[in-house]
């Protein structure tokens, strides 16, 4: 089918923006994401694509300008991190609101005070609530998929709003991997071409886009975006059958790993998510009953399908790799909601891991796997993992 | 003033057709109402320019239009300010250089025009 | 040489770009700078507003006075989206998916522009995208009612740099931001007034014309925070032109040429006066302010003639 290619994550998310040739790509440069402007400008510089790159002197210009072409009826690319979501965030609040459907690929960086360049998801945990879609990715070959996934969910007609892709910085963005690149011409067609009914540019018909909305429409607009957002899962769920039959693959809303008969199951995002297996491999080795679940989908997040999927599983340790300082951690909330609604309800336990980057070894997980095993478990209070004293 | 509409029916993305602000009449702010004096006016068009609310219309007259001193003015030239949007500001009775424009209060004007 | 009938025809006829019905303050000349300055474009333009006051009271949902594709996005990015509306303008015809030429026009007022909006406005001037910059400049954040901005002259009293019983206002002069502008060495940049409509529309017209970005930067006194009768903005935007307080000139290619040259400069005083900006100034022991003033007026009027003699080109 596909060639497989020895590539790091920031060069998978690159070559699935040289399969889509935007017609735009702004993006300021940020440690971690360097390497995928830099891996995309070499593209435009080779004319390997002919896409019009805009290299912007920051990421608020970045995504203002990514708004600016994305009005004008261009399909419009951006990439960034950490800091740089953070300078961006007004305008990444805006987008959703304009129903722009921006593809943004974010990898995941601690966010600053301490200073700090490595992974953990206190950047996007910081934009959630605003109104993108967000999908999570464990590799780079599903940071490759997905991104090619996101260009359709997001300008499918019943959605019409932004996604972020996200992936680990450095653990999955520098780290080397093969990854199977499909062919350019069935990517292509998979891809399609951005519809220019909303055009601005179409002089012929003038309109005025974003203007002043007081008390009496504002939340209807509000509203309005929210069911854009529930149209996500079964668009999701239609672009991922087509996308299958490019890769063979399937397109949950979450993976679940030996989940079936587990007396224990752990949820993490992104690159642990492959650590986690290791450890269930691990301890199903030992002839214990644990399972794993990695969430794919994280906005809209499907809680019925979780509650589903967990409904028979007595215990469950939600992994977090940023905090809600004074509150429950983000996907430990998420989760929690999801199975307030079953009669029996699970024992739970919440725990923080890998701020900053720092590593998390199976070891580590395997303890998890133990403590919840064990039964000894503090609903009231997050626990931490590899943190001292 | 704006018909209220259901969540289900406000526009994708913010977006609005052009020029929908035409159905929004800016004339009940008015507290002084210029009145024009046709005979006195050069059509120069210095008032047009500076109306800030687009509210002084002009014609392309072939034929031409009685003006200052009986002149006839042809080309383009001004026709009575549209009251509907005009707010009364009184830049053009200031700036005009043939004084062909005077502003009394609507009050006044509103007598006036009844008593015709 | 363009001539009043043919603004007059282009501003109040059906193909007008921006209409009646927005809720622009009474005497507010914005309105008249940008029909003026969209009539001086012979292409469909493409607008870009910063938050502001021209956004606010020309975009009231459901109301838009836009007869020209419109759009906005926040206070600080006119710039930055017009640089990605351009960008999409080449990509797409370059595809072949849209056809016909188009102008691109960002406007913000002195706030989104000086301040908030100038690393946006510097980033896009550097990378030379084609389009043309409109502040409209009233001197402060009157839209919120009269803050203290970059373009604030010296001895205003702002609510957010008020005058007080130690304070004459503020304390510094304002940026010169044509000259800043004028540095990234783009084609075209310009300073004029809303008094004077055939020499906007002429410099609008360079400006869109020009081959790469320009800037226009026009003074636009504001009827509801300098505090004077609604009929009277043109006379004090004539009055700033009289006293040097803002002259009009441009530079073209780097050559700076002087518009405008008052034979008898009228003192600063009757520009100053019926402004209650400046009312403070007014009371006695405050003279010195004034005096100050006029002398920085006089100094950077004498630059300004130096520069366009000298040849020097910018």
């Amino acid at each position: 089918m596909g060639v497989r290619k020895a590539i790091t994550g920031a060069q998978a998310a690159a070559e699935a923006m040289r399969q889509i040739n935007p017609d735009v790509v702004v993006a300021y440069p940020i440690t971690p994401q360097t390497p995928i402007v830099e891996e995309f400008a070499k593209y435009v510089a080779d004319g390997v694509v002919d896409t019009e790159m805009v290299p912007v002197e920051s990421e608020h210009s970045a995504m203002s300008a990514a708004v600016g072409a994305e009005t004008a009826g261009a399909r419009a690319m951006s990439a960034t991190s950490s800091q740089g979501l953070a300078l961006m965030w007004e305008v990444v609040a805006a987008t959703p609101g304009l129903r722009l459907p921006i593809v943004v690929s974010l990898v995941n960086r601690a966010l600053s005070a301490p200073i700090n360049i490595h992974c953990d998801h206190s950047d996007v945990m910081g934009v959630t609530t605003v109104g993108w879609v967000q999908i999570f990715s464990e590799n780079a070959q599903e940071v490759y998929e997905n991104t090619l996934l996101a260009v359709r969910v997001a300008e499918d007609s019943r959605v019409q709003l932004p996604v972020m892709v996200n992936q680990d910085g450095f653990i999955t963005s520098h780290a080397v991997e093969p990854v199977e690149i499909f062919d350019d011409a069935l990517v292509e067609k998979f891809v399609g071409v951005r519809s220019l009914d909303r055009a601005l540019l179409d002089v012929e018909h003038a309109k005025s886009v974003g203007p002043l909305v007081l008390p009496d429409h504002y939340f209807e607009f509000k509203r309005a975006q929210e069911e854009a957002m529930s149209k996500v899962f079964e668009v999701y769920r239609e672009v991922g059958t087509e996308l299958s039959a490019i890769t063979g693959k399937q397109y949950p809303f979450f993976e679940t790993y030996h989940t079936d008969d587990a007396e224990a199951v752990v949820v993490v995002l992104n690159s642990a998510a492959g650590t986690a297996k290791a450890a269930v491999d691990a301890m199903r080795a030992q002839g214990k009953r644990v399972g794993l679940l990695k969430p794919i989908l994280f906005r809209p997040f499907p809680y019925a399908e979780i509650r589903e999927a967990l409904k028979d599983i007595p215990v469950i340790g939600v992994l977090d790799r940023s905090m809600d300082f004074g509150a429950c951690a983000p996907v430990y909330s998420e989760f929690r909601n999801a199975l307030w609604a079953l009669g029996k309800r699970p024992a739970m336990q919440s725990y923080i891991y890998g701020l900053g980057g720092r590593d998390i070894m199976t070891t580590e997980i395997e303890a998890v796997f133990e403590e919840l095993l064990s039964g000894k478990l503090d609903a009231e209070h997050q626990r931490y993992i590899g943190l001292r004293g | 003033m704006s018909e209220r509409k259901t969540w289900q029916e406000v526009e994708l993305g913010i977006e609005l057709p052009a020029a929908t602000s035409l159905a929004y009449k800016t004339g009940g702010w008015r507290v002084l109402r210029p009145i024009f004096d046709p005979s006195a006016c050069t059509h120069c068009m210095i008032c047009v320019g500076y109306c800030p609310d687009m509210a002084i219309p002009v014609a392309t007259s072939e034929a031409g239009v009685a003006g200052k001193g009986g002149r006839v003015f042809k080309g383009v030239v001004r026709v009575a300010t549209n009251l509907d949007y005009c707010k009364g500001c009184g830049i053009c009775a200031h700036e005009c250089p043939s004084k062909a424009i005077t502003m009394i209060r609507e009050e006044e004007a509103e007598q006036a025009s009844c008593k015709l | 040489m363009p001539t009043l009938q043919e603004i007059a025809l282009k501003t109040s006829g059906a193909d007008a770009r921006i209409v009646s019905g927005h809720r622009m303050c009474s005497g507010c000349g914005i309105g008249s700078i940008i029909k003026t300055v969209l009539a001086a474009s012979d292409k469909p333009v493409i607008v870009i507003s910063a938050t502001g006051c021209l956004e606010v009271v020309t975009t009231i949902y459901p109301f838009t006075a836009w007869n020209t594709p419109w759009m906005h996005v926040t206070f600080e990015n006119a710039a930055s989206v017009a640089a990605g509306v351009e960008a999409a303008y080449k990509a797409l015809k370059r595809r072949g998916k849209i056809e016909g030429d188009v102008n691109i026009l960002a406007v913000a007022g002195d706030g989104g522009t000086y301040d908030i909006g100038f690393q946006a406005l510097s980033g896009a001037l550097e990378r030379r995208h084609k389009f043309m910059y409109l502040a409209y400049d009233n001197e402060g954040y009157m839209n919120t009612g009269n803050q203290r901005s970059g373009a604030t002259p010296f001895g205003a009293s702002t609510t957010t740099v008020p005058a007080g019983k130690i304070s004459l206002g503020k304390p510094q002069w304002r940026k010169n931001l044509v000259e800043i502008v004028a540095a990234h060495r783009i084609p075209y940049v310009a300073q004029a007034a809303v008094n004077n409509t055939i020499d906007l529309y002429k410099k609008a017209q360079k400006g869109f014309n020009a081959d790469g970005p320009a800037v226009l930067v026009v003074l636009q006194p504001c009827t509801s925070n300098w505090s004077f009768d609604s009929s009277l903005t043109i006379q004090y935007s004539k009055l700033a032109i009289e006293t040097n307080f803002w002259p009009l000139y441009e530079i073209e290619n780097g050559v700076v040429h002087v518009n405008t040259k008052p034979s008898n400069r009228k003192p600063i005083e009757d520009f100053l006066k019926g402004q209650s900006r400046f009312r403070h100034l007014f009371k006695p022991g405050n003279e010195h302010v004034i005096v100050e003033m006029q002398k920085m007026i006089d100094d950077e009027w004498a630059r300004l003639l130096k520069l366009e003699e000298s040849g020097i080109q910018l």
